[in-house]
């Protein structure tokens, strides 16, 4: 595996959750590609959603959960480190500069536009306010919502729409210039004209992130996605480039999965 | 560094409550020593309560004041049961839509009044009625049990209220469709759900209406003796400590500490009682 | 038919009941403000009590309240993120929850008697410390129940998310999470002020009262509610005048209080 197009990759995962006695990940392998659109598809239950909030640490809030294996974030001259490894609070958050999250539910901060893509800036102990108002403003555009809100800045973003929420939070994740960001089911809750927006946008980011998107949609995976990963009652069933396992999956349960027998 | 800081800081808030109770019942309990030790149990059947010349020592019982409490939160659980169910049953299933916000909020401007607002409306407004109309001083161990039922009717209304309302519509839909009047849909289907709820508004109520101090003190004639009839003045716990603690000393200063202590630990086991074991334990 | 019968019997009667509670409603507050009003002058808000006026007591009254408020909301709000933050939810959190909600419930007077054990006895005589203190037990935990109800209405994504842009626990907690409750948070906070506010027991024995002006938390401190049960039973007319005004002033300040923070929540539904 060539190090420099990689820029996480996950080894031997075992994922359990607090209180259950199965594992919930089962010895995962799974490469991300940098500056690619990584999708991670399977039926309800499958753990796609349990191991994209690994890739961040976010278990972390809820405690006894056990993990084995390694999951690996490459820096820029190749340095690999451990995440799993990580345990205090300091590391965590540089952890969570680097990967970003956008979530299913639009999640603005009750505050104003401004101050919620700023937010990530300030907590990141930026305090130069030329240099927050510039990294807003690229933000906003990158997340192709600066016309829809250069002018009411100060307003609440509670006032936003659904889709615009959701593009405000992707602004946000942005404005932070993450290594990769982890889209969980970011369209399922929004209306086919936002989904769509949403989806050019993603289409975009990949010039400067890496994305790894978890969806049920497996239209949306076949559109947007270069690689894809199958997943299937805590199992990477198949991963490949997306038109393989699309147009020609190795597996049948990929493929009964595919031509909607279940799931 | 702050972040622990923080963490600790509120875990020590959040056990301040524990603290205080333990608090209260081992200063209780101490300052109720030389009673307890002069008079033990027969404390509790005793009828005189006399401090002798010196006011040092004297012969204390609590039977009268205890008698008091009981007698006039039974009086006012008999008249406010009724009312507040009828209240919570109007509220969900009479009131139109436009009704119920007004007269909701009526009943919780009730709870709002103070205490001492309802003492000295009773005292000059209704106490004179009760006197015309069965006779005695007004002041007395009736006209305490009634303003004291109006006190405690919005609370059991709206805790009986939200657990009626808990029934799932979808139940009570089916019911009407087969043709059940609406006091067979409370009935038969409501109930069953409220049920604990209602229960644990009556206990809850019941010990919110022992410690009940100053409507009471207004009404109930402060006077240390058991009444012969219902309207006969008579004293209770609260009202005997907020008239005479401050003049209390030594023995009969303890002995006070001994009614408050009898009060405090039965109040606790009852509200206690009414949460556990019919409003639910508060977990997640 | 009997069925018919019976239904429309307890259908009358429970709106004969609510008829009842609200015809209190206005009975009470009607009588209130004829007496209030006919006894109220200018000279009752200038002057003192030993003036034959209310200006120290509202002073007093409300300089109590908001102490109690500056000690019981901080450690309220801290104990209720407690519960619902740091807790996981464990039996302790139940514990603490349980006890909490016990002690709302628990009888003044006997609140007022401890303290006195605590901060009159041991210092030589009452103070206004003491009647602080008293009102701040009481006052804990509303603030406590309020914030731990309040904390768990805003959803968890909103706390991830908070997380997934690297903010630490503490900082999430007091620049997201309390933001999002706010409202309700404060509706609370001032239900419960205007819950303490017209308390008398807990001041018997501990601030007691003080017929002048004094802003010293070390001496017997005015207050309006322990007034109104001293002037209520003097015989003299004057007193009881007195008494009605002080009466309609503290209801009136109680209920606008609980309006302003049922009108702060009003659209929330």
């Amino acid at each position: 595996m060539a190090k420099n197009n990689i820029i996480m990759d996950i080894k031997d995962f075992d994922f359990t959750y607090a209180g259950v006695d199965d594992p919930s990940l089962k010895k995962i392998n799974l490469p991300i590609e940098k500056n690619k659109i990584t999708a991670m598809i399977g039926p309800s239950g499958c753990g796609k959603s349990t191991l994209l909030r690994a890739m961040n640490r976010i278990h972390d809030l809820y405690p006894g959960n056990t993990y084995e294996g390694e999951i690996n974030l490459y820096g820029s001259e190749g340095e690999k480190q451990n995440i799993l490894e990580l345990k205090k609070e300091n590391d965590f958050i540089k952890l969570r500069q680097k990967v970003g999250m956008i979530f299913q539910k639009p999640t603005p901060f009750p505050m104003s536009i401004f101050d919620n893509v700023a937010y990530g800036l300030k907590l990141a102990g930026i305090k130069d306010k030329v240099e927050i108002e510039e990294r807003v403003k690229k933000a906003l555009k990158d997340a192709a919502i600066w016309k829809e809100t250069k002018d009411r800045l100060n307003k609440s973003a509670l006032g936003l729409s659904g889709g615009q929420q959701q593009r405000l939070c992707i602004a946000r994740a942005v404005a932070l210039k993450p290594e990769v960001l982890l889209f969980d089911e970011p369209t399922s809750a929004l209306d086919p004209i936002s989904t769509g927006a949403i989806e050019e946008l993603i289409a975009e980011l990949k010039k400067d992130v890496s994305v790894v998107i978890v969806t049920h949609n497996m239209q949306q995976a076949s559109r947007l996605s270069d690689y894809t990963a199958f997943m299937y009652l805590g199992d990477l069933i198949e991963y490949d480039k997306t038109e393989n396992i699309f147009l020609n999956p190795s597996e049948k349960l990929t493929e009964d999965y595919i031509t909607g027998r279940f799931g | 560094m702050s972040g622990n800081l923080f963490k600790n800081f509120s875990f020590f808030s959040a056990t301040l409550s524990f603290f205080i109770l333990v608090g209260i019942f081992a200063v209780l309990f101490s300052y109720a020593q030389d009673a307890l030790h002069e008079f033990g149990f027969d404390f509790l059947y005793n009828e005189t309560w006399e401090a002798d010349e010196d006011d040092e020592g004297g012969i204390f019982g609590g039977y009268v004041p205890i008698v008091g409490t009981l007698l006039s939160t039974l009086i006012a659980m008999a008249i406010a049961t009724p009312l507040a169910m009828g209240i919570a049953i109007f509220l969900t299933e009479i009131a139109t839509e436009k009704l119920v916000k007004p007269v909701s909020v009526a009943i919780e401007l009730l709870a709002a009044i103070p205490s001492i607002i309802y003492g000295m409306w009773g005292l000059f407004y209704f106490a004179p009625i009760v006197q015309a109309t069965v006779g005695g001083n007004g002041v007395g161990l009736l006209t305490a049990g009634i303003v004291l039922a109006i006190m405690i009717i919005p609370f059991m209304a709206a805790i009986t209220r939200d657990a009626m309302n808990t029934a799932p519509s979808v139940l009570k839909e089916s019911a009407y469709a087969m043709g059940a009047t609406k006091f067979e849909v409370i009935k038969d289907v409501v109930m069953p759900y409220a049920k604990g709820g209602i229960i644990g508004s009556i206990i809850l109520a019941l010990g919110r209406a022992l410690g009940e101090t100053m409507a009471v003190a207004f009404l109930i004639g402060s006077v240390m003796s058991i009444p012969s009839r219902v309207t006969d003045p008579t004293t209770s716990i609260p009202v005997l400590l907020a008239n005479n603690f401050a003049e209390a000393q030594d023995l009969e200063m303890s002995s006070m500490y001994y009614l408050a202590l009898i009060l405090f630990v039965v109040s606790f086991v009852i509200i206690s009682v009414a949460k556990f074991y019919f409003l639910g334990r508060k977990a997640a | 038919m009997n069925r018919l019968l019976l239904n429309k019997i307890i259908l009358i009667l429970s709106t004969l009941s609510a008829v009842i509670g609200i015809g209190f409603l206005f009975w009470i507050l009607i009588t209130l403000s004829y007496k209030g009003i006919t006894s109220l002058h200018f000279s009752t808000f200038t002057n003192d009590l030993v003036g034959g006026g209310i200006r120290n007591l509202l002073v007093g009254q409300f300089t109590m309240a908001l102490m109690a408020s500056a000690i019981a909301v901080p450690l309220g709000m801290m104990a209720g993120i407690y519960l619902r933050e740091y807790s996981n939810n464990g039996k302790l959190a139940s514990v603490i929850r349980n006890l909490s909600d016990v002690m709302m419930s628990a009888p003044s007077i006997v609140i007022g008697v401890f303290v006195f054990a605590l901060f009159v006895d041991p210092f030589g005589g009452y103070n206004s410390w003491a009647g602080i203190v008293a009102l701040a037990i009481m006052m804990i935990p509303i603030i406590i129940s309020t914030t731990d109800n309040m904390l768990a209405l805003v959803p968890k994504e909103l706390r991830e998310a908070g997380i997934a842009l690297g903010g630490s626990k503490h900082k999430i907690i007091l620049q997201i999470v309390i933001k999002a409750a706010k409202v309700g948070i404060t509706t609370g906070v001032l239900l419960s002020f205007a819950r303490i506010i017209g308390e008398t027991a807990p001041l018997l024995f501990t601030s007691a009262n003080n017929q002048f002006f004094t802003m010293d938390l070390t001496e017997q401190f005015p207050s309006l509610t322990v007034s109104i049960y001293n002037l209520a039973t003097y015989p003299d007319a004057e007193s009881r005048e007195l008494a009605w005004a002080a009466a309609f002033v503290l209801t009136m300040i109680v209920l606008c209080i609980n309006l302003l923070g049922r009108y702060m929540t009003r659209n929330k539904k």
